[in-house]
């Protein structure tokens, strides 16, 4: 564990501010004051936060329909962020999206997604951009193990590497596919063994570990700045909650033993506890650093709560650029 | 104009390519054999050597991809155009196009522009078949957020695609196959035809034709022919179908009291019915006769063209479907 203790604060904090959003946004959901579908990152932190941690804020990133944490991790504002969770004009996206198309451009955060797989070849597109102005800028696209198995990913990967971008792909392998296991679905164990097929050095990463996925991003970052072309990571983690939701409808489709298994494994607690044991932090340090942005979720929910709903003339804004082409 | 500039509808789709990418270095093109080999219709012709592999970009047989490399190099401040080569093969490319193109600007709450054009080539008449000769322009008219461009003639074609690239929303450029070799007065120097703007493409007085790309074409041949039967058309080609102009459809019907509309896509759920549907609801009381809708019967494209002939609208169509409608004054 090489990596400076700045970078591991600056991990680790990413990786809380996750968490604390995700705890929140749940538990409004559960007292029925979030509209919509809600896909909780909780359990998978060390990915986002680990992949942004290695990314300059100029970088594009695309994302999935369990996409706060992606944009946590990018430097997303609470306030606005719970806002649009909650459908106000003063959300992200002005109450037009939604959790599940979440974004900020000005982040590079091109967007959660409600289409599995689809943000792959948008990745693409901002990879291609990059190169196309030659400013050294990098695009992640973010996707699941599930969307391995869709035709958009496949066609942004044989593309990207054809086209020998400066891109990341990086798999959040979380075993499931909504409610299926991966071993249902594909007849291979590692996402990663696909990577070969395209022409890309791919690589598997604990992904429950911040320090060996950033360290993974950072080698395939600096391939694609340095015009060595795509790489996949391949992060094996987990979702300590549902599909959507906390409790999913009661669904039950993992064993409780494994899920307490994963939890052993927790990101942030074994980071901690390594940074305690190496004498980098304490834990008078990391207590600090929750109760802080712990207040700054209150603050966010409060900001939420006393925003206003879009009104219905809002309706038909933002359909065109300009109103011209409205019907 | 003895010195008018003659010019095909294919070049001046390229020449207009051409102009925008000299004047807006953020214009890329990519697409399927689009690069060294022109585009398989020669669309693209020459683009490549002037402008070079990294602006006039080769990909892989990948729809989705495709467009999806339009999406985020758009949403990522790029002007590009993507070519999907048959209009049939939107369909491999719809997530992209309606669940990612149209909406992202609108989900994003407004933080996104996306000067996107998809060019694509639709229509019949080749013996392409089933999969290579449809027309499915209303099932993108349906989807906010997209703008549909189906030009007519050589002059609209460079000014309308000029349009579509300078434009910051997406923008589907459909261009018609059999219009490819036809020739008209196109200007050298660059100018664009505002979308959304209709064009009376022939004044008169007795019945609106309302006909957009070939069939704006057979639509011109109807009405000569009508004309000796002393049936002045008039011919409004609305150029852009989404927006649609309403306006200048409205106001010509309210001057004709007949109105007929005619495509090449198959009659039910096209276009035809939402115009026709427009009409009724905005010059109801001016109308003489029911709005009449001319279209290609609800089968796929047949490939024979013993059969094909058959299928798709021409000048005779028209003709007797306006003769039914004057006839029912």
């Amino acid at each position: 564990m090489d990596l400076p203790v700045h970078v591991q604060l600056d991990l680790h904090r990413r990786m809380v501010r996750i968490r604390l959003f995700e705890e929140a946004a749940g538990r409004l959901a559960e007292s029925n004051r979030l509209p919509g579908f809600l896909h909780l990152y909780v359990g998978e932190e060390a990915v986002a936060a680990g992949v942004c941690g290695a990314l300059n804020d100029d970088d594009h990133i695309t994302s999935t329909h369990r996409g706060h944490g992606h944009l946590v991790a990018k430097g997303g504002d609470f306030n606005r962020m719970m806002a649009e969770l909650m459908g106000k004009a003063t959300g992200y996206c002005k109450g037009k999206g939604g959790s599940m198309h979440i974004s900020d451009t000005s982040l590079g955060m091109l967007g959660a997604n409600g289409i599995v797989g689809a943000g792959s070849p948008i990745a693409v597109g901002a990879a291609f951009a990059n190169r196309y102005r030659g400013r050294g800028q990098v695009a992640v696209a973010f996707f699941g193990d599930g969307s391995t198995n869709i035709g958009a990913f496949h066609e942004a990967a044989n593309m990207a590497c054809a086209l020998h971008l400066p891109i990341v792909f990086a798999c959040e392998n979380n075993e499931y596919g909504e409610f299926t296991p991966r071993d249902k679905t594909m007849a291979i164990t590692d996402i990663v063994d696909r990577a070969a097929g395209y022409g890309m050095p791919g690589v598997i990463v604990d992904g429950m570990d911040v320090i060996a996925v950033h360290e993974a991003t950072v080698e395939a970052v600096e391939r694609a700045r340095t015009g060595g072309g795509p790489s996949l990571i391949e992060a094996k983690t987990y979702r300590f909650y549902n599909h959507h939701g906390v409790q999913n409808l009661g669904l039950k489709y993992r064993s409780d033993d494994e899920v307490a298994m994963w939890k052993q494994r927790d990101p942030i607690f074994t980071l901690e506890d390594r940074m305690i044991e190496n004498k980098a932090a304490t834990r008078d340090q990391f207590d600090a650093i929750w109760a802080e942005l712990r207040a700054d979720i209150d603050a966010a929910i409060a900001f939420a709560d006393e925003s206003p709903y879009p009104t219905p003339d809002q309706i038909m804004v933002g359909v065109y650029t300009s109103m011209s082409g409205a019907n | 104009m003895a010195d008018e500039r003659k010019l095909a509808y294919v070049m001046a789709f390229n020449e207009a390519v051409k102009q925008q990418m000299e004047a807006d270095p953020n214009v890329f093109c990519a697409g399927e054999d689009i690069g060294a080999f022109g585009g398989v219709f020669g669309t693209f012709g020459g683009l490549q050597a002037k402008f070079g592999a990294d602006r006039v970009v080769d990909t892989p047989i990948s729809e989705q991809a495709i467009v999806g490399l339009g999406v985020g190099a758009a949403v990522t401040g790029l002007r590009p155009i993507v070519d999907l080569m048959f209009m049939d093969f939107i369909c491999v490319a719809l997530d992209q196009i309606v669940n990612q193109a149209a909406k992202l600007k609108y989900m994003f709450g407004g933080d996104a522009v996306l000067p996107l054009t998809i060019t694509t080539a639709g229509g019949g008449g080749l013996s392409a078949a089933a999969q290579h000769s449809q027309s499915l322009e209303a099932l993108l008219c349906h989807i906010p957020g997209l703008k549909v461009v189906m030009p007519s003639n050589p002059y609209d074609m460079k000014g309308l695609m000029t349009a579509c690239i300078q434009e910051n929303n997406p923008t589907v450029m459909i261009k018609h196959k059999r219009l490819l070799g036809m020739t008209g007065h196109v200007p050298e120097e660059s100018y664009s035809i505002p979308l959304g703007k209709g064009n009376i493409l022939r004044p008169g007085k007795d019945v609106t034709i309302v006909a957009y790309a070939r069939m704006a074409n057979e639509a011109l041949i109807a009405a000569e022919e009508l004309s000796k039967d002393g049936i002045d058309c008039e011919i409004i080609d609305p150029r852009t179908l989404q927006p649609l102009d309403t306006d200048l459809i409205v106001s010509s019907v309210k001057k004709t009291n007949h109105a007929v509309v005619v495509h090449e896509a198959v009659r039910f759920g096209g276009l035809g019915g939402e115009i026709a549907s427009q009409i009724q609801e905005l010059a109801f009381d001016y109308l003489d006769a029911p709005v009449t809708r001319i279209g290609a019967p609800f089968s796929p494209v047949p490939f024979s063209p013993a059969l094909e002939q058959h299928y798709i609208p021409d000048s005779k169509t028209i003709v007797q479907g306006i003769r039914d409608v004057m006839a029912r004054v």
